[in-house]
Protein backbone atom coordinates (compact mmCIF):
# COMPACT_ATOMS: atom_id res chain seq x y z
CA UNK A 1 0.00 0.00 0.00
CA UNK A 2 1.52 3.30 -1.25
CA UNK A 3 2.03 5.57 2.26
CA UNK A 4 2.05 9.36 2.26
CA UNK A 5 4.51 11.37 4.56
CA UNK A 6 1.91 14.40 5.12
CA UNK A 7 5.08 17.07 6.37
CA UNK A 8 4.10 18.66 9.68
CA UNK A 9 4.65 22.27 8.14
CA UNK A 10 2.14 23.76 11.32
CA UNK A 11 -1.18 25.70 11.06
CA UNK A 12 -4.68 23.68 11.36
CA UNK A 13 -6.46 22.10 9.43
CA UNK A 14 -4.46 19.30 8.76
CA UNK A 15 -7.44 16.51 9.76
CA UNK A 16 -9.15 17.30 6.23
CA UNK A 17 -6.01 16.06 4.78
CA UNK A 18 -6.06 12.71 6.75
CA UNK A 19 -9.19 12.18 6.05
CA UNK A 20 -9.19 12.59 2.37
CA UNK A 21 -6.40 9.77 1.97
CA UNK A 22 -8.65 7.78 4.52
CA UNK A 23 -11.81 8.14 2.26
CA UNK A 24 -9.09 6.69 -0.46
CA UNK A 25 -8.35 4.08 1.74
CA UNK A 26 -4.99 5.40 1.44
CA UNK A 27 -2.62 5.47 4.56
CA UNK A 28 -1.32 9.03 5.61
CA UNK A 29 0.43 9.96 8.38
CA UNK A 30 1.66 13.78 9.88
CA UNK A 31 5.11 13.61 10.42
CA UNK A 32 8.64 16.06 10.47
CA UNK A 33 10.81 13.09 11.05
CA UNK A 34 13.37 13.45 8.14
CA UNK A 35 13.54 9.40 8.05
CA UNK A 36 9.92 9.18 7.36
CA UNK A 37 9.99 11.94 4.97
CA UNK A 38 12.52 10.27 2.84
CA UNK A 39 11.49 6.84 2.82
CA UNK A 40 7.87 7.60 2.09
CA UNK A 41 6.76 6.65 -1.49
CA UNK A 42 4.86 9.87 -1.25
CA UNK A 43 5.38 13.30 0.36
CA UNK A 44 2.52 16.06 1.02
CA UNK A 45 3.37 19.91 1.89
CA UNK A 46 0.64 21.36 3.08
CA UNK A 47 0.25 24.98 4.56
CA UNK A 48 -2.13 27.15 6.14
CA UNK A 49 -1.12 30.81 7.03
CA UNK A 50 1.98 33.06 6.85
CA UNK A 51 5.07 31.45 4.67
CA UNK A 52 7.28 33.19 6.92
CA UNK A 53 5.65 31.27 9.64
CA UNK A 54 6.08 27.90 8.02
CA UNK A 55 9.43 28.57 6.09
CA UNK A 56 10.70 29.05 10.32
CA UNK A 57 9.11 25.90 10.90
CA UNK A 58 10.54 23.84 8.54
CA UNK A 59 13.94 25.08 8.86
CA UNK A 60 13.48 24.75 12.78
CA UNK A 61 12.85 20.89 11.94
CA UNK A 62 15.50 20.77 9.93
CA UNK A 63 14.12 20.18 6.66
CA UNK A 64 14.76 22.77 4.06
CA UNK A 65 17.59 20.31 2.51
CA UNK A 66 15.19 17.33 3.19
CA UNK A 67 12.83 18.51 1.16
CA UNK A 68 14.78 20.12 -1.73
CA UNK A 69 16.52 16.36 -2.18
CA UNK A 70 13.30 14.35 -2.34
CA UNK A 71 13.04 12.19 -5.58
CA UNK A 72 9.60 10.53 -5.03
CA UNK A 73 6.46 12.08 -6.00
CA UNK A 74 5.87 15.48 -3.72
CA UNK A 75 3.15 17.38 -4.08
CA UNK A 76 2.44 20.66 -2.34
CA UNK A 77 -0.99 22.22 -1.50
CA UNK A 78 -2.04 25.75 -1.21
CA UNK A 79 1.02 27.33 1.16
CA UNK A 80 2.67 24.43 0.26
CA UNK A 81 2.83 25.45 -3.43
CA UNK A 82 3.95 28.40 -2.26
CA UNK A 83 6.78 26.85 -0.21
CA UNK A 84 7.74 25.10 -2.98
CA UNK A 85 8.87 28.25 -5.52
CA UNK A 86 11.43 30.42 -5.04
CA UNK A 87 9.45 32.91 -2.25
CA UNK A 88 6.20 35.04 -1.84
CA UNK A 89 5.89 38.63 -1.67
CA UNK A 90 4.44 38.16 1.52
CA UNK A 91 6.87 39.53 3.97
CA UNK A 92 9.40 39.19 1.26
CA UNK A 93 10.09 36.15 2.12
CA UNK A 94 12.29 33.49 0.59
CA UNK A 95 11.10 29.52 0.31
CA UNK A 96 12.28 26.27 -0.92
CA UNK A 97 13.29 27.53 -4.53
CA UNK A 98 12.69 24.77 -5.95
CA UNK A 99 9.90 25.07 -8.53
CA UNK A 100 10.84 28.32 -10.58
CA UNK A 101 8.51 31.60 -9.78
CA UNK A 102 7.41 33.89 -6.79
CA UNK A 103 3.66 33.89 -5.16
CA UNK A 104 2.40 37.40 -5.86
CA UNK A 105 -0.57 39.06 -3.43
CA UNK A 106 -4.14 38.84 -5.62
CA UNK A 107 -5.32 42.11 -6.99
CA UNK A 108 -8.57 43.07 -5.03
CA UNK A 109 -11.25 44.47 -7.07
CA UNK A 110 -15.08 44.91 -6.05
CA UNK A 111 -15.85 41.66 -7.75
CA UNK A 112 -13.09 39.75 -6.89
CA UNK A 113 -12.80 40.29 -3.10
CA UNK A 114 -8.97 39.24 -1.48
CA UNK A 115 -8.80 36.30 -0.13
CA UNK A 116 -10.22 34.60 -2.81
CA UNK A 117 -12.45 32.22 -1.33
CA UNK A 118 -14.79 29.78 -3.31
CA UNK A 119 -15.02 27.73 -5.88
CA UNK A 120 -12.99 28.23 -9.10
CA UNK A 121 -13.01 26.87 -13.00
CA UNK A 122 -9.63 25.22 -13.21
CA UNK A 123 -8.20 25.15 -17.17
CA UNK A 124 -6.13 22.40 -17.23
CA UNK A 125 -3.43 23.81 -19.91
CA UNK A 126 -0.58 21.05 -20.25
CA UNK A 127 -1.16 17.35 -19.48
CA UNK A 128 0.32 15.42 -16.60
CA UNK A 129 -0.27 12.66 -14.28
CA UNK A 130 -2.00 14.05 -11.62
CA UNK A 131 -4.52 15.69 -14.05
CA UNK A 132 -5.74 12.69 -15.80
CA UNK A 133 -9.31 12.03 -15.86
CA UNK A 134 -10.20 15.61 -14.57
CA UNK A 135 -11.99 17.41 -17.17
CA UNK A 136 -11.66 21.11 -18.22
CA UNK A 137 -12.98 23.82 -16.46
CA UNK A 138 -14.07 21.64 -13.07
CA UNK A 139 -14.02 23.39 -10.31
CA UNK A 140 -11.73 23.77 -6.91
CA UNK A 141 -12.07 25.21 -3.84
CA UNK A 142 -9.39 27.82 -3.56
CA UNK A 143 -8.64 30.24 -0.01
CA UNK A 144 -5.71 32.27 -0.55
CA UNK A 145 -4.40 35.68 -1.02
CA UNK A 146 -0.79 34.90 -2.56
CA UNK A 147 -0.76 32.61 -6.07
CA UNK A 148 2.38 31.95 -8.42
CA UNK A 149 2.25 33.44 -12.41
CA UNK A 150 1.83 31.82 -15.04
CA UNK A 151 4.50 30.50 -15.98
CA UNK A 152 6.28 27.38 -18.27
CA UNK A 153 5.74 25.14 -15.31
CA UNK A 154 2.51 26.14 -15.48
CA UNK A 155 -0.01 23.25 -15.83
CA UNK A 156 -3.42 24.55 -14.94
CA UNK A 157 -4.80 27.76 -14.37
CA UNK A 158 -7.49 29.92 -12.75
CA UNK A 159 -8.81 33.35 -12.70
CA UNK A 160 -9.37 36.03 -10.04
CA UNK A 161 -8.73 39.62 -11.11
CA UNK A 162 -5.85 38.13 -13.16
CA UNK A 163 -4.71 34.61 -14.23
CA UNK A 164 -2.52 32.70 -11.88
CA UNK A 165 -1.08 29.27 -11.85
CA UNK A 166 -3.46 26.78 -10.35
CA UNK A 167 -1.23 23.62 -10.61
CA UNK A 168 2.36 23.90 -11.52
CA UNK A 169 4.76 20.91 -12.32
CA UNK A 170 8.38 20.78 -12.14
CA UNK A 171 10.82 17.43 -12.01
CA UNK A 172 9.45 14.94 -9.15
CA UNK A 173 7.44 18.28 -7.59
CA UNK A 174 3.64 19.29 -8.71
CA UNK A 175 1.53 21.68 -6.49
CA UNK A 176 -1.67 22.93 -6.64
CA UNK A 177 -3.17 26.23 -5.22
CA UNK A 178 -6.61 24.50 -4.47
CA UNK A 179 -7.33 22.37 -1.69
CA UNK A 180 -7.84 18.80 -3.92
CA UNK A 181 -9.29 17.76 -0.05
CA UNK A 182 -12.49 19.88 -0.05
CA UNK A 183 -12.68 20.07 -3.71
CA UNK A 184 -15.55 17.01 -3.96
CA UNK A 185 -14.87 14.51 -6.70
CA UNK A 186 -12.57 16.64 -9.08
CA UNK A 187 -10.26 16.94 -5.97
CA UNK A 188 -10.38 13.26 -5.15
CA UNK A 189 -9.27 12.47 -8.57
CA UNK A 190 -6.23 14.34 -8.05
CA UNK A 191 -5.36 13.34 -4.77
CA UNK A 192 -5.98 9.50 -6.25
CA UNK A 193 -3.89 9.97 -9.48
CA UNK A 194 -1.13 11.30 -6.77
CA UNK A 195 -1.17 8.41 -5.01
CA UNK A 196 -1.45 6.36 -8.58
CA UNK A 197 1.71 8.54 -9.92
CA UNK A 198 4.18 5.84 -11.58
CA UNK A 199 2.75 3.05 -10.42
CA UNK B 1 -27.98 23.79 9.89
CA UNK B 2 -29.32 24.52 12.56
CA UNK B 3 -29.05 21.78 15.40
CA UNK B 4 -28.90 21.83 18.80
CA UNK B 5 -26.43 19.77 21.58
CA UNK B 6 -28.76 16.89 22.20
CA UNK B 7 -29.95 15.96 18.69
CA UNK B 8 -28.54 13.32 17.20
CA UNK B 9 -25.45 13.36 15.38
CA UNK B 10 -26.28 10.60 13.12
CA UNK B 11 -29.37 12.92 11.20
CA UNK B 12 -26.66 15.83 11.19
CA UNK B 13 -24.32 13.37 9.30
CA UNK B 14 -26.93 12.20 6.97
CA UNK B 15 -28.24 15.86 6.16
CA UNK B 16 -24.92 16.68 5.60
CA UNK B 17 -23.86 14.27 3.16
CA UNK B 18 -27.27 14.55 1.57
CA UNK B 19 -26.08 18.63 0.62
CA UNK B 20 -22.91 17.12 -0.33
CA UNK B 21 -24.60 14.85 -3.00
CA UNK B 22 -26.92 17.41 -4.69
CA UNK B 23 -24.09 19.52 -4.67
CA UNK B 24 -23.61 22.11 -2.36
CA UNK B 25 -20.49 24.50 -2.32
CA UNK B 26 -20.07 24.95 1.27
CA UNK B 27 -22.04 23.95 4.74
CA UNK B 28 -22.26 26.29 8.19
CA UNK B 29 -23.41 24.02 11.20
CA UNK B 30 -25.13 26.36 13.43
CA UNK B 31 -25.31 25.34 17.05
CA UNK B 32 -27.76 28.03 17.94
CA UNK B 33 -27.91 28.25 21.74
CA UNK B 34 -24.35 28.00 22.56
CA UNK B 35 -23.90 31.97 22.54
CA UNK B 36 -27.08 32.84 24.87
CA UNK B 37 -26.36 29.62 27.16
CA UNK B 38 -22.88 30.35 28.11
CA UNK B 39 -22.14 26.44 28.39
CA UNK B 40 -19.30 24.57 27.19
CA UNK B 41 -19.84 22.81 23.73
CA UNK B 42 -19.32 19.09 22.97
CA UNK B 43 -17.38 19.33 19.47
CA UNK B 44 -16.70 15.63 18.80
CA UNK B 45 -19.19 16.02 16.16
CA UNK B 46 -16.97 18.07 13.98
CA UNK B 47 -14.45 15.29 13.32
CA UNK B 48 -17.78 13.00 12.41
CA UNK B 49 -18.31 15.96 9.89
CA UNK B 50 -15.00 16.51 8.81
CA UNK B 51 -14.45 12.79 7.57
CA UNK B 52 -17.07 12.16 5.69
CA UNK B 53 -17.15 15.79 3.90
CA UNK B 54 -15.25 16.48 0.61
CA UNK B 55 -16.62 20.15 0.45
CA UNK B 56 -15.29 23.10 2.68
CA UNK B 57 -17.11 23.68 6.06
CA UNK B 58 -18.06 25.93 8.82
CA UNK B 59 -18.54 25.89 12.35
CA UNK B 60 -20.84 28.33 13.84
CA UNK B 61 -21.92 29.03 17.81
CA UNK B 62 -20.34 28.68 21.06
CA UNK B 63 -16.52 29.87 19.60
CA UNK B 64 -15.42 32.88 22.42
CA UNK B 65 -11.97 32.12 22.09
CA UNK B 66 -8.88 31.50 20.13
CA UNK B 67 -8.49 27.88 22.17
CA UNK B 68 -12.13 27.11 20.74
CA UNK B 69 -11.33 27.73 17.39
CA UNK B 70 -7.96 26.02 17.67
CA UNK B 71 -10.32 22.98 19.03
CA UNK B 72 -12.87 23.35 16.05
CA UNK B 73 -10.40 23.65 13.54
CA UNK B 74 -8.23 21.27 14.55
CA UNK B 75 -11.18 18.77 14.33
CA UNK B 76 -11.66 19.40 10.74
CA UNK B 77 -13.02 22.23 9.85
CA UNK B 78 -12.24 24.74 7.31
CA UNK B 79 -13.81 27.93 8.82
CA UNK B 80 -15.18 29.32 12.10
CA UNK B 81 -17.96 31.74 12.22
CA UNK B 82 -18.42 33.98 15.74
CA UNK B 83 -20.94 35.91 15.80
CA UNK B 84 -22.04 37.47 19.66
CA UNK B 85 -18.56 37.13 20.93
CA UNK B 86 -17.45 39.35 18.45
CA UNK B 87 -19.93 41.78 19.22
CA UNK B 88 -18.74 41.35 22.99
CA UNK B 89 -15.15 41.56 22.30
CA UNK B 90 -14.23 42.70 19.05
CA UNK B 91 -10.71 42.47 19.61
CA UNK B 92 -11.32 38.33 19.03
CA UNK B 93 -11.40 38.83 15.65
CA UNK B 94 -8.09 40.22 15.78
CA UNK B 95 -6.82 38.07 17.31
CA UNK B 96 -7.93 34.69 15.34
CA UNK B 97 -7.28 36.20 11.86
CA UNK B 98 -3.85 36.58 13.37
CA UNK B 99 -3.64 33.40 14.74
CA UNK B 100 -4.90 31.36 11.71
CA UNK B 101 -5.60 33.77 8.51
CA UNK B 102 -7.98 36.05 7.41
CA UNK B 103 -9.39 32.95 5.28
CA UNK B 104 -10.73 30.85 8.09
CA UNK B 105 -12.09 33.62 9.96
CA UNK B 106 -16.07 34.44 9.29
CA UNK B 107 -17.83 37.10 11.14
CA UNK B 108 -21.86 36.71 11.07
CA UNK B 109 -23.98 39.43 11.76
CA UNK B 110 -27.41 39.44 12.62
CA UNK B 111 -28.80 42.87 11.47
CA UNK B 112 -32.11 44.74 11.27
CA UNK B 113 -33.75 47.77 9.66
CA UNK B 114 -35.40 50.37 11.95
CA UNK B 115 -36.52 53.65 10.58
CA UNK B 116 -34.20 53.35 7.68
CA UNK B 117 -30.89 52.59 9.68
CA UNK B 118 -29.75 48.86 9.90
CA UNK B 119 -28.74 47.94 13.07
CA UNK B 120 -26.79 44.88 14.42
CA UNK B 121 -28.41 42.42 16.86
CA UNK B 122 -26.75 39.87 19.03
CA UNK B 123 -27.23 36.55 21.41
CA UNK B 124 -30.46 36.08 18.26
CA UNK B 125 -29.77 32.26 19.16
CA UNK B 126 -32.61 33.27 21.81
CA UNK B 127 -35.72 35.05 21.64
CA UNK B 128 -35.60 36.15 25.26
CA UNK B 129 -31.55 37.05 25.10
CA UNK B 130 -31.63 38.78 21.99
CA UNK B 131 -30.73 42.53 22.27
CA UNK B 132 -29.44 45.24 19.87
CA UNK B 133 -26.34 46.21 20.19
CA UNK B 134 -25.78 49.64 19.47
CA UNK B 135 -24.16 49.41 16.54
CA UNK B 136 -24.85 49.99 13.41
CA UNK B 137 -24.70 47.83 10.51
CA UNK B 138 -22.14 49.38 7.99
CA UNK B 139 -19.78 50.52 11.04
CA UNK B 140 -19.50 46.63 12.25
CA UNK B 141 -19.00 45.42 8.43
CA UNK B 142 -16.32 47.93 8.19
CA UNK B 143 -14.73 47.35 11.19
CA UNK B 144 -14.59 43.42 11.36
CA UNK B 145 -12.53 43.92 7.78
CA UNK B 146 -10.26 46.54 9.63
CA UNK B 147 -9.82 43.77 12.29
CA UNK B 148 -9.13 41.18 9.32
CA UNK B 149 -12.56 39.04 9.01
CA UNK B 150 -12.03 36.87 5.83
CA UNK B 151 -15.60 36.99 5.03
CA UNK B 152 -19.01 37.78 6.08
CA UNK B 153 -22.45 36.55 6.54
CA UNK B 154 -24.76 39.08 6.43
CA UNK B 155 -27.87 37.72 8.04
CA UNK B 156 -31.27 40.04 7.34
CA UNK B 157 -33.36 39.46 10.09
CA UNK B 158 -36.43 41.72 8.85
CA UNK B 159 -36.51 38.24 6.64
CA UNK B 160 -35.44 35.59 7.90
CA UNK B 161 -37.87 32.62 8.49
CA UNK B 162 -40.61 34.94 6.23
CA UNK B 163 -39.21 33.17 2.72
CA UNK B 164 -40.24 36.21 1.18
CA UNK B 165 -37.19 36.48 -0.69
CA UNK B 166 -33.55 38.15 0.55
CA UNK B 167 -33.36 41.88 1.72
CA UNK B 168 -31.04 42.82 -2.12
CA UNK B 169 -31.43 46.17 -0.67
CA UNK B 170 -29.66 45.88 2.72
CA UNK B 171 -27.09 43.34 1.07
CA UNK B 172 -26.41 45.87 -2.09
CA UNK B 173 -25.41 48.56 0.83
CA UNK B 174 -23.14 46.15 2.72
CA UNK B 175 -21.60 44.71 -0.46
CA UNK B 176 -20.66 48.16 -1.92
CA UNK B 177 -18.78 48.25 2.08
CA UNK B 178 -17.17 44.93 1.31
CA UNK B 179 -13.58 44.22 0.35
CA UNK B 180 -13.90 40.02 1.99
CA UNK B 181 -16.69 38.09 0.31
CA UNK B 182 -20.31 38.18 1.89
CA UNK B 183 -22.66 35.97 2.20
CA UNK B 184 -26.28 36.60 2.19
CA UNK B 185 -28.47 34.91 4.76
CA UNK B 186 -32.33 34.90 5.59
CA UNK B 187 -35.16 35.15 3.41
CA UNK B 188 -35.18 32.52 0.99
CA UNK B 189 -38.45 30.74 -0.16
CA UNK B 190 -38.20 30.50 -4.14
CA UNK B 191 -35.74 29.75 -6.97
CA UNK B 192 -36.05 32.92 -8.37
CA UNK B 193 -34.74 34.38 -4.90
CA UNK B 194 -31.15 33.17 -5.00
CA UNK B 195 -31.24 34.44 -8.56
CA UNK B 196 -32.36 37.95 -7.40
CA UNK B 197 -29.65 38.21 -4.78
CA UNK B 198 -26.54 36.90 -7.28
CA UNK B 199 -28.01 39.10 -10.09
CA UNK B 200 -29.09 42.71 -7.97
CA UNK B 201 -26.99 42.64 -4.78
CA UNK B 202 -23.80 40.67 -5.99
CA UNK B 203 -22.87 38.84 -3.19
CA UNK B 204 -20.25 35.78 -2.82
CA UNK B 205 -22.70 33.26 -1.81
CA UNK B 206 -26.17 32.47 -0.50
CA UNK B 207 -27.12 30.61 2.80
CA UNK B 208 -30.48 29.17 3.22
CA UNK B 209 -31.38 26.36 5.74
CA UNK B 210 -35.45 25.63 5.67
CA UNK B 211 -35.92 25.36 2.24
CA UNK B 212 -33.38 22.82 1.64
CA UNK B 213 -33.89 20.81 5.11
CA UNK B 214 -38.01 20.57 4.25
CA UNK B 215 -36.52 19.20 0.52
CA UNK B 216 -38.90 21.91 -1.01
CA UNK B 217 -35.81 22.84 -3.09
CA UNK B 218 -33.18 20.80 -4.19
CA UNK B 219 -29.44 22.16 -4.40
CA UNK B 220 -28.96 20.52 -7.42
CA UNK B 221 -32.14 21.74 -9.29
CA UNK B 222 -31.14 25.08 -8.43
CA UNK B 223 -27.80 24.99 -9.38
CA UNK B 224 -28.73 24.33 -12.64
CA UNK B 225 -31.49 26.63 -12.65
CA UNK B 226 -29.25 29.71 -11.86
CA UNK B 227 -26.61 27.92 -14.29
CA UNK B 228 -28.98 28.99 -16.93
CA UNK B 229 -29.17 31.81 -16.08
CA UNK B 230 -25.52 32.46 -16.50
CA UNK B 231 -25.12 32.74 -12.51
CA UNK B 232 -20.97 30.81 -12.44
CA UNK B 233 -21.60 27.67 -10.55
CA UNK B 234 -19.88 24.74 -10.00
CA UNK B 235 -22.58 22.07 -11.30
Amino acid sequence: MTQIAIIDSGGANIASLLFAFQRLQTKAILTSDADVIRNAPRVLLPGVGAAKDAMKRLTNAGLIDVIRELKQPVLGICLGMQLLCDGSEEEDVECLGIIPGTAEKLAATSDNPVPNMGWCSTNITAGHAVLKRIEDESFFYYLHSYALPISDNTLATASHAGEFSAVIGHRNFVAAQFHPERSSTAGAQLLRNFVGVGT
Amino acid sequence: MQFRNHRVVGDILELAERYCLEGADELVFYDITASPDGRSVDRSWVTGIAAVLDIPFCVAGGIKSVADAEDVLNKGADKISINSPALANPELITELARRFGSQCVVIGIDSREDHGNYFVYQNTGDPDKTSAAQRLTQHWVVEVQERGAGEIVLNCMNQDGVRSGYDTGQLETMRSLCKVPLVASGGAGGMAHFFDVFDVANVDGALAASVFHSAEINIGDLKHFLAAKNVSMRI
